[in-house]
């Protein structure tokens, strides 16, 4: 097997052994309380005055968490189709829209941080995703070691925060055993670094979207996987193994698995990629 | 529906599904050539094809019935096996075109052969079934093993003349429809006319005529030019069963569209299109993909069309578009499992559903290897499983139930404790009598109704 796949699959089992399915079994079951207490008729009115009906239910995130989340959750789904041997056009379509639906509903909430103040009906997808990033970024510096993964930034957040805190820091300390980990796994690697990455990862995605070619949709896996089969031939077959590995951790999922680690593996892998093919080469 | 009526209704009793035939390897550790991925009964019922991951197809026939035994209805055995597709790999856009088999589709029997349509990511096959159970014997340049004979030992001639021999099945490929589609093939569907065929993938639907095989119509492209604007597929499509000119194709967006091929070369006009407007009440992030139809089928009658979705089974009459004439629950009981349910990738799963021969009944899978019914007349429904410990043969299969909470009777399952890793996707309905199919992973079950296998 070569170097670098073996590199890989050591840090992925890493990764994996380092987060535990109960973690992502909490979050998800959190997840799936906010969706059914009846929050779907208030939060998508776009009301946000759900908090104070929430008063009485400390272990549920605000509905700014709980849609932050499944952004997340469908940004990560987007680019591990980079690891399938064929994306499934239907799925991505599906999980490209619920993105759509998500960042369409931050904007008018005004949630969402606009550089360009344009009212268009459809502002650019990336620069979207890049004020993401950049607000979270800038958003964990202010929290100290309060660093969730899943953190949101929105500017009623801050001015509620008087409100606000107090039930997310009581939601965060029961979810604070999962992120925690999380939050090491993103400082295990230099985090500027990993977010880079995760950025050039979702850029590709949408730039791709936005390409004129016929199969831009395969495409969109096709630049990372390019530098794979150029190293060795030998590799697209321990890459399709590799793959297949990858699937089947994902598949056996009755109960949810944190897909954090996964896009932390992706951006090792390129890590990897970089270092393993500067060894080579010199 | 496996409670007879007593004093209820006259008219056909409510039927006793109990198993009848299973075939698979019962090992906890499947290998995944050997899932199941597609199940078709022919025409007549006599023959039953199954697909899987591994590139191959099964045919099973059913032995006639014996006389000595009226009640113990034919056994499908083993017909024919063979390779229908292999990986294969892409080398312009460096992916794996995989070898499962999506769909397979039997053609209308005009002669002694049979012939069906199987079809993976790319590539259609046809295939023609011949039986051989009588060989030539008595040549005169030949002997036995085939060799030339010395014609100095040839002293008189001989008639060849047939002889029996033990029956051969023959399986060959005589036809290919390659190169016909960039996006991954969905569905096929056989026309009325018995001369054509469609396919369709996610983003276009190809007209073949089954004799040739370099060229094929296009007559659905939903493609736009901008990649980036793509925010709907096809997911099913469908001829009409009756109507040469006219087929249905469903979208992602829960929406389904009945074309005239009579009305322009390129169907992207569709003739009528059947949308239900979204329940504000339900509205969630994940409505759009619970909407997604992920089956079509027309009635046998032509006048309804049956969709499934993820949460329910939806009956449409062609006249009428402005909603489903009849909608059926198939699990609303995982609506409050959305979120966990789209973080592993379950909410993406493609349940088949089916008609009866008199369409007077459909059936769709579910999760636990539970499979469901729905009587349309009597509005009653039931929840059986397939699954080796449920199932004792001839034993009449006891209804299942799932308690969301509540009271709990004795033998019912909560909802946390549903195996979503353990699907009914494929299930299929013999086209006259009551007898189902139902692929459960590895494994096909067969199940007959016990006392009526004639339908009224």
């Amino acid at each position: 097997m070569s170097r670098k796949v073996e590199l890989s699959l050591l840090l992925y089992g890493l990764l994996l052994s380092s987060m535990g399915e109960e973690e992502g079994l909490h979050q998800t079951q959190f997840l799936d309380t906010m969706f059914v207490r009846g929050l779907k008729r208030k939060c998508f009115d776009g009301e946000e005055d759900i908090e104070g009906t929430l008063a009485g239910i400390k272990a549920i995130p605000s509905y700014n968490l709980q849609r932050q989340s499944l952004l997340d959750m469908s940004l990560v789904k987007l680019q591990l189709c980079h690891m399938l041997v064929e994306p499934n056009l239907c799925r991505s379509v599906l999980i490209a829209n619920t993105v759509r639906q998500i960042q369409e509903e931050m904007t008018q909430d005004g949630t969402w941080q606009m550089i360009n103040t344009q009212s268009t009906g459809q502002a650019s997808l990336d620069r979207l995703v890049s004020t993401d990033i950049l607000c979270r970024s800038s958003r964990d510096q202010a929290e100290g070691k309060h660093v969730p993964a899943y953190g949101t930034f929105n500017k009623d957040f801050e001015s509620d925060q008087a409100q606000d805190s107090s039930e997310t820091m009581s939601t965060a300390s029961s979810v604070q055993a999962p992120r925690n980990l999380q939050s090491n796994v993103w400082e295990m690697e230099n985090p500027q670094e990993n977010k880079g990455n995760f950025q050039k990862s979702l850029d590709q995605i949408f730039e791709t979207l936005e390409n004129k070619s016929p199969n831009s949709v395969e495409d969109l896996f096709s630049e990372v996987d390019n530098s794979y089969y150029d190293l060795d031939t030998m590799l697209t077959g321990m890459m399709s193994n590799t793959k297949m590995g990858h699937c089947d951790n994902l598949e056996t999922f009755s109960t949810p698995t944190n897909t954090a680690s996964n896009s932390n593996c992706k951006s090792d892998l390129n890590d990897l990629d970089h270092i393993v093919e500067i060894l080579v080469e010199s | 529906m496996s409670h007879k009526q007593a004093g209820g209704p006259p008219g056909e009793s409510a039927a006793d599904w109990c198993l009848y035939q299973l075939n698979g390897a019962a090992e906890l550790e499947v290998s995944e050539a050997d899932i199941i991925s597609t199940v078709e009964f022919n025409h007549t019922g006599e023959l039953l094809a199954t697909g899987d991951k591994g590139g191959r197809v099964v045919i099973f026939q059913r032995e006639p019935e014996s006389k000595n035994e009226p009640y113990n209805q034919g056994e499908y055995n083993v017909y024919s096996t063979f390779q229908s597709h292999e990986p294969e790999f892409d080398y312009l856009k460096s992916l794996e075109i995989e070898e499962k088999i999506n769909k397979i589709k039997w053609l209308p029997q005009q002669n002694a052969a049979h012939s069906l349509l199987s079809t993976n990511d790319k590539t259609i096959k046809l295939w023609k079934i011949t039986e051989r159970d009588k060989r030539p014997e008595g040549y005169n340049l030949k002997d036995e093993e085939g060799k030339l004979k010395d014609l100095s030992t040839v002293t008189s001639l001989q008639v060849p003349v047939l002889k029996p021999m033990d029956l051969m099945v023959e399986v060959t490929p005589r036809r290919i429809f390659a190169n016909g589609h960039t996006y991954h093939v969905n569905s096929i569907s056989v026309n009325s006319d018995c001369e054509t065929y469609m396919s369709a993938d996610d983003l276009r639907i190809n007209l073949w005529h089954l004799a040739i095989t370099d060229r094929s119509f296009n007559i659905v492209d939903i493609k736009p030019a901008n990649m980036e604007d793509l925010t709907e597929v096809i997911t099913a499509s469908e001829f009409h069963p009756h109507h040469c000119n006219l087929f249905v194709y469903s979208s992602s967006k829960g929406s389904l569209r009945l074309c005239d091929m009579r009305a322009s070369a390129l169907c992207d006009k569709h003739s009528k299109l059947y949308e239900e407007p979204e329940d504000p009440s339900n509205r969630s992030f994940f409505s759009e993909i619970i909407s997604s139809v992920s089956d079509v089928k027309f009635s046998h009658s032509g006048r309804y069309m049956l969709t499934r979705d993820y949460l329910t089974v939806k009956v449409w009459d062609l006249n009428m578009e402005t909603k489903p004439v009849e909608t059926y629950q198939v699990h609303d009981y995982l609506r409050s499992k959305l979120c966990s349910l789209y973080e592993n990738d379950c909410i993406f799963d493609k349940f088949e559903c089916a008609w009866n021969g008199s369409d007077s009944v459909i059936m769709t899978g579910a999760y636990n290897n539970f499979f469901r019914m729905f009587d349309r007349n009597t509005k009653r429904d039931v929840t059986l499983e397939a699954s080796r410990e449920s199932s004792k043969p001839r034993a009449i299969l006891k209804p299942r139930r799932v308690c969301v909470g509540g009271k709990r009777r004795k033998d019912d399952i909560s909802v946390d404790s549903l195996d979503f890793t353990k699907k009914i996707l494929h299930t299929a309905w013999h086209p006259t009598e009551n007898i189902i199919a139902i692929a459960a992973t590895n494994n096909l079950y067969i199940f007959q109704d016990k006392v009526n296998s004639e339908m009224h």
